[in-house]
């Protein structure tokens, strides 16, 4: 028997119905059904016009109005409500172009900080049925569900309709799904049924589907790869999956090999809750400003510690460490430095954020101090024994030793000095 | 001044100079080129504060005097410049501008003061000795690679030379290190040299002397105080400032108790070393170096699981041990043993190894251990 949800009470559908087209509970018309539609795991959740719909939340007047998200005059449009698009307009189109397709538009200039909150809002409902998240962008992300059934008493589908209806009651934004058994054709499948949608690929169809899709619906084929291919007469995806893998490397290198898994529909690549971390940071602001660079350095070891636990909860090394300040004047400054081999060590962090907040630190007062760690390595060359400072062997022993007892006894159970001054 | 040069002279000069000119400059005058026109020839100096080039060039001086122009455009000029041509520069007219003339090219170029460009050469540098050309590129080419980048400990940014004593025999030794591999190597000591400072070179400055000294001959003439030290060869002089701080105890860093001796073929190693680190990454540089009685095998393997493995046989005899190496600093390592075989004496998996030229004591290198 097909499995069938309804999409706006979450209803299982037991049997035949009267009505074969509506929720035998709710009547509703937004029925879900797929032979596979219980067993796949993998979604894509990609809210629609997030910009754009968060602005028309935030001002209720704006409901039945174009409404565009991008700069004032120059600048591209970054987001557009569905009312804009039914004009002509796109995202990424110029503004120009925009304002003269849709001239009754509302523009509406970005803030990003108001788009990110919402957007954490959001991960943070996905976060409530999966530790496995992989944000893509501040309103999209990929989810695994795979083994949630008990947890949540119902397939991985009912769990991300309830999730769907969630962000719609609570946050007040739309989202389309995509759910299959791989990210990438999770990917393909959000898209196509948008906005509000929920679409399934199953194993079954997964080839047949695929065949007739243009190449560039494959993930890491742009304009290059698609002009090469389509030199060599391969315009679908279906043509992709006759050519054997070898003789993709061959022609087209490395590439090749992703070519030849994504063109039939297969793709590994599992959702990495870390994967696109770019930086961790952490920052705190101030109730008093502070001048003093001795008081500031205290206020900075906390953080170095926070991030160096981050790095170490995620298992990432960084290159790079930036202070950041804010001047009592609102002025941001960052100052980065490069380390020599990469880090995980609240105290390495320290030791090099130190030196540049003893230049930073002329008397200026500051409202803000933050440490950022980025360019990152693979820990295996973190924090190498130094011929010259045997100590870093002894930093590494004494935080392990630190984290341990927190795990333990909870953060404030262990402190070092410094931190008290 | 006026003056008439072939081009082929000036261009190459001018690409010396242009090196050491930053292309960025907050200081106008620090762009500029000083030109110096005594009878006959032609100096050239430019400067970036730290470091400081003359150049002298025979020349057919009209006019003597001096003047300063941008560096980098004259480069770019004088580079395009068709070949065989003759160039006049002259800068006698009233209205303070260089004017560059080549066949039927002319250029202005507009001028700063003589006066305001700094100098940078003065000061006593009261030790001096020479070595020769090939004696200074041996000792830059087999320590440079050792020079870290770390800004924190930045008194490991140069190479440190000083005087000092190997087993007895006074030597002029180059060492540098950035914590993870160390160099030195050891030259007799030359007369004069016994009472020098021992002084860190900075980087940038033991990059442009190995670009300087690449097709000179004889001997170089170097002279040192605290502060400053200056190479002299041909008809170049480069004076640079020092890095003002302390070289670590690097004594204290070369095993001397290491006592599990094995003896390689360096060509064979070096290249066994470079091809299994065909499988490492960029993110992951470690290759495994397993010893037991007359056998290394190296070993190294991907994040994705993609392996590789050489044998090969070597004099071995002190029991079994396994220890990994950043695949990129043994390779510098075992590309600087131009001898038969190469000697690893190696303590335990958590410790550093020397390595050196079985047939030549004057260089060696410790290399610390990873984790694998």
């Amino acid at each position: 028997m097909i499995g069938a949800i309804c999409r706006d009470c979450g209803a299982s559908q037991s049997g035949p119905r009267l009505q074969p087209d509506r929720c035998e509970v709710c009547a509703s018309p937004r029925l879900l059904a797929h032979a596979e539609l219980h067993d796949l795991a993998i979604a894509h959740i990609d809210c629609d016009a997030f910009y754009a719909s968060v602005e028309k939340r935030e001002r209720p007047e704006l409901a039945n109005k174009p409404v565009i998200v991008g700069g004032q005059k120059r600048g591209v449009v970054a987001a557009c409500c569905y009312i804009a698009r039914l004009k002509g307009v796109h995202s990424a189109m110029p503004m120009f172009q925009a304002r003269k397709a849709c001239p009754d538009a509302v523009v509406i200039p970005p803030d990003m900080e108001l788009y990110r909150r919402v957007g954490g809002q959001i991960r943070e409902l996905m976060l409530d049925v999966t530790p496995l998240v992989e944000p893509l962008s501040v309103d999209e992300a990929f989810l695994d569900l795979s083994g949630t059934e008990r947890l949540h008493g119902g397939s991985p589908a009912q769990t991300l309709t309830r999730l769907i209806t969630r962000i719609e009651d609570e946050i007040g934004v739309t989202a389309s799904v995509g759910l299959s058994h791989n990210k990438f054709l999770a990917k393909l499948a959000s898209d196509m049924d948008k906005p509000r949608g929920f679409q399934v690929i199953g194993r079954a169809e997964t080839l047949a589907l695929l065949a007739p899709m243009p190449v560039g619906a494959i993930w890491g084929v742009g304009k290059m790869l698609k002009a090469k291919l389509q030199r060599s007469g391969i315009k679908t995806i279906g043509q992709l999956a006759q050519i054997g893998e070898a003789e993709l490397i061959k022609q087209y290198g490395v590439i090749g090999r992703r070519l030849a898994h994504l063109s039939k529909g297969l793709d590994t690549r599992a959702v990495n809750p870390h994967g696109n971390a770019k930086s961790v940071s952490a920052e705190t602001t101030f109730s008093k400003n502070m001048k003093d660079a001795k008081a500031l350095s205290s206020r900075l070891w906390p953080l170095c510690e926070t991030v160096a636990r981050r790095l170490k909860a995620r298992d990432l090394a960084a290159k790079t460490v930036t202070l950041k300040l804010k001047t009592s004047g609102f002025q941001i400054l960052t100052r980065s430095r490069s380390l020599a081999a990469p880090t995980q060590l609240a105290e390495v962090l320290f030791r090099q954020a130190r030196q540049l907040l003893d230049k930073e630190a002329d008397g200026r007062s500051f409202r803000l101090i933050g440490i950022g760690a980025s360019g990152f390595a693979e820990t295996e060359s973190a924090d190498m024994p130094d011929l010259l400072d045997r100590r870093v062997e002894t930093y590494a022993k004494v935080e392990n030793a630190m984290n341990a007892v927190r795990e333990k006894f909870g953060a404030p159970a262990i402190k070092k000095g410094r931190s008290l001054l | 001044m006026k003056i008439t040069i072939e081009r082929g002279l000036l261009l190459k000069v001018l690409a010396h100079i242009q090196s050491i000119v930053e292309r960025r400059n907050t200081i106008p005058i620090l762009s500029n080129v000083k030109f110096d026109a005594p009878d006959g020839r032609l100096s050239l100096n430019a400067t970036d504060m730290d470091l400081d080039i003359v150049e002298t060039i025979p020349a057919d001086v009209t006019v003597n005097g001096s003047t300063t122009a941008p560096a980098h455009t004259l480069f770019d000029i004088v580079r395009k410049l068709p070949e065989g041509a003759q160039v006049e520069l002259d800068c006698t007219g009233d209205d303070g501008q260089l004017v560059l003339v080549a066949g039927r090219s002319r250029f202005t170029l507009s001028c700063l003061p003589t006066e305001d460009f700094p100098v940078l050469s003065g000061g006593e540098l009261p030790h001096s000795f020479a070595i020769s050309v090939d004696e200074l590129k041996n000792l830059i080419d087999r320590t440079r690679f050792a020079i870290s980048t770390e800004e924190t400990r930045y008194y490991l940014n140069g190479i440190y030379i000083h005087a000092a004593d190997s087993d007895g025999t006074p030597v002029l030794r180059a060492v540098a290190t950035d914590g993870h591999r160390l160099a030195s190597v050891d030259l007799p000591l030359p007369v004069g040299a016994a009472d020098m400072p021992g002084v860190i070179v900075p980087r940038k400055t033991v990059t442009e002397l190995r670009k300087l000294i690449e097709d000179a001959e004889g001997e170089v003439q170097l002279s040192l105080s605290d502060t400053k030290i200056r190479f002299a060869f041909e008809d170049c002089v480069l004076t640079s400032k020092l890095i003002d701080g302390t070289f670590p105890d690097y004594d204290r860093v070369i095993p001397a108790e290491n006592d599990k001796e094995l003896e390689v073929d360096a060509k064979q190693f070096a290249a066994a070393v470079d091809r299994v680190s065909a499988i490492s990454t960029e993110k992951s540089r470690a290759v495994k170096l397993s010893l037991s009685a007359g056998n290394l095998m190296l070993s190294a393997s991907s994040p994705d699981n993609d392996t590789a493995t050489e044998e090969l046989s070597v004099n071995y005899d002190a029991g079994e041990i396994e220890i990994g190496f950043n695949s990129r600093y043994l390779l510098d390592i075992t590309q600087q043993i131009d001898g038969e075989l190469a000697r690893l004496k190696l303590s335990d998996a958590a410790s550093p190894t020397l390595v050196q030229d079985s047939g030549d004591d004057s260089a060696l290198y410790v290399l610390m251990p990873m984790r694998v």
